[in-house]
């Protein structure tokens, strides 16, 4: 008792790293999460291995996990079959990366400004305006299907690009993320270049829009992720135009004698959005650090 | 004569305030334009046309027609397979919605207390089913009905069945499998903005907490690292209900359009049977309507909830 008291008070409390932790509990915590990471990443394993298959270990009986004679003939295959459509591929995978493009550039504008003004300077209808904004992350594609395709129509929008991109643009989840991380901008910073005379603009484009990189990550990932797998079969029926998701899925739908390049398919699709969440994982987590809904 | 000059000069600066504060806020409405117009044109405005048509029949072809409730009382009183559907959907909102937050949660918890590289590997692991595309598409073979299914040829091996099981056609199992897939998907942002927040609570407060007398990791969990994390809990709970009640893609993927017997139809796969097959678009409006007033109650409700945890 009489020597705990001698020790300077730097001293950590207790002398293990992390105090409230017994062994035993950790022990099991980490065998159940590396269990069910286990579970989790099978079928993605899986996917991907079916999609290396050749075509007689596809219906092998009993089915094998990891293929004998890995082949990269299903991705061949795609090509060939996409090769016959009526509308050749590449068409169909530039529709796609030109909606994703724009539609992610144009909404990290968009989105940035308004979350610039929302989140740090307060006028009439903000609280009101970003309130109906998280209402909003409740709305599901469907649901405003049909009443937006009536907007399209009136607009002269439909079957063109911009019914995907548009729309976009002010997907809620971006400003919402946006708003809160730009909170987190001290006021003096905006107030100092103001004293020196920035216009608000020079202030969002030289000050807050290069503190909130992690935020632009994010976004773009929501984003891309949004556009890269839109269907739009809805509001686009030019074959021309349609969306490399819409002319993949035909070719998943294509039943029994199309396992092999459905499963090539699946790979393409989720290669995208997990290889950017890879690379931009630190970013992400640092901008949903401030994600929560404040009281 | 002094007096009246201070007054004026005490008019002219409140007069210029409010003209810097005018211009001000002149350039914040500029910078909110682009958003709002693009977000009231393509989500307030179709919310709002919806409930709108919702009182009407309209087919498209033809102008609306107001016709009042009937729409909100043929589909309470006499549509059979929106009850179905409105079952189905509440059994895996109940199932997947509370469970995959309070999953998403605990495994946030865990993962954070790994070391760091550890951390980033699990993140991307639980993290992408979610973003992986129709990745879940894959669950139609591993669950196929032959017994070349992965599933069926398992147990068939191993003797517990003889015969394949009609896992996606067959009514009693339909469900079940849906919530399974639904669970896998259930790590999504609500889950990266709790492995965020977690990474974010004060260490400073896990000591004062040891000093105080806080002796297990359920305690702390409950006294120190859940208030710390309330705001993440709103902002999941919101993503959580969305994911939950909007449920369609999956099961029109893995059972089918319509499924069999209904056993797999949702309230969403039924506004997409009236709106996109049938082009009733006053009926479709109710459902969505409908479903918007449940998806906002339930929000409340459960914000309400969260607000008194650890307190």
């Amino acid at each position: 008792m009489m020597k705990r008291r001698q020790e300077p008070k730097t001293q950590r409390i207790s002398n293990r790293r992390s105090p409230n932790r017994s062994r035993g509990g950790d022990a099991i915590i980490y065998l159940m999460l590396a269990a069910t990471a286990v579970l989790m990443v099978y079928p993605l394993v899986f996917a991907l291995a079916a999609s290396l298959k050749p075509l007689d270990e596809l219906f092998r009986f009993p089915p094998r996990l990891l293929p004998v004679n890995p082949t990269f003939d299903n991705f061949a295959d795609l090509v060939v079959t996409m090769g016959q459509s009526w509308v050749p591929f590449g068409r169909y995978l530039s529709n796609t990366v030109l909606i994703t493009v724009v539609g992610t550039a144009g909404h990290l504008l968009v989105a940035s400004m308004a979350a610039f003004v929302l989140a740090k300077y307060d006028f009439p209808l903000s609280k009101t305006f970003f309130r109906l904004v998280v209402v909003a992350l409740m709305f599901s594609g469907y649901v405003t299907g049909i009443p937006n395709y009536l907007v399209l129509t009136r607009l002269g929008l439909v079957d063109t690009a911009w019914s995907v991109i548009l729309p976009a643009f002010a997907a809620p989840i971006g400003l919402f993320l946006m708003k809160q991380f730009m909170e987190g901008i001290p006021m003096a910073l905006l107030e100092s270049a103001k004293v020196d005379g920035a216009s608000e603009m020079r202030i969002f484009l030289q000050i807050v829009m290069p503190n909130v990189k992690p935020a632009w990550m994010t976004l773009i990932i929501f984003s891309v992720q949004g556009l890269w797998n839109a269907r739009a079969q809805t509001v686009i029926y030019s074959e021309a135009k349609k969306t490399l998701t819409y002319a993949l899925q035909q070719i998943q739908l294509g039943g029994i004698a199309r396992v092999g390049q459905a499963a090539a398919v699946t790979v393409i699709m989720m290669l995208v959005p997990i290889t950017i969440f890879i690379f931009s994982q630190t970013q992400i987590l640092e901008t949903m650090a401030s994600s929560g809904i404040k009281e | 004569m002094s007096t009246m000059g201070k007054y004026l000069a005490l008019k002219r600066r409140n007069l210029e305030t409010a003209r810097y504060k005018a211009r001000q806020m002149w350039v914040c409405y500029l910078f909110l334009l682009p958003f709002a117009t693009l977000f009231i044109t393509f989500y307030i405005l179709p919310m709002v046309t919806s409930i709108r048509y919702s009182f009407t029949y309209y087919n498209i072809l033809e102008a609306p027609r107001y016709i009042g409730l009937a729409n909100y009382i043929n589909l309470i009183l006499q549509d059979d397979i929106f009850l179905i559907s409105v079952k189905n959907t509440f059994i895996i909102a109940v199932i997947t919605g509370p469970v995959g937050y309070i999953l998403s949660f605990l495994f946030a918890w865990f993962i954070n207390e790994l070391p760091r590289w550890l951390r980033s590997l699990a993140v991307v692991i639980f993290y992408a089913p979610s973003i992986a595309g129709n990745a879940y598409f894959i669950f139609s073979i591993i669950f196929r009905g032959d017994v070349y299914g992965y599933l069926n040829s398992f147990l068939v091996r191993v003797g517990i069945i003889n015969a394949p099981i009609l896992w996606l056609t067959d009514p009693r199992y339909m469900m079940p499998v849906v919530v399974l897939v639904l669970l896998w998907m259930s790590m999504g942002t609500g889950f990266l903005a709790f492995v965020a927040g977690l990474k974010g609570v004060d260490q400073a407060q896990y000591e004062a907490g040891y000093v105080d007398g806080v002796r297990n990791r359920w305690q702390e969990l409950y006294y120190i690292t859940l208030p710390n994390m309330r705001p993440m809990l709103l902002f999941g709970a919101v993503m959580s209900i969305t994911a939950a009640f909007s449920v369609a893609d999956q099961t029109m993927a893995l059972c089918g359009f319509p499924s069999t017997d209904y056993a797999a139809h949702t309230v969403v796969t039924h506004l997409f049977d009236y709106g996109y097959t049938r082009f009733d678009m006053g009926y479709a409006s109710a459902i969505a309507t409908l479903l918007f007033l449940t998806m906002i109650l339930t929000n409340n409700l459960i914000q309400r909830l969260l607000r008194r945890v650890g307190t």
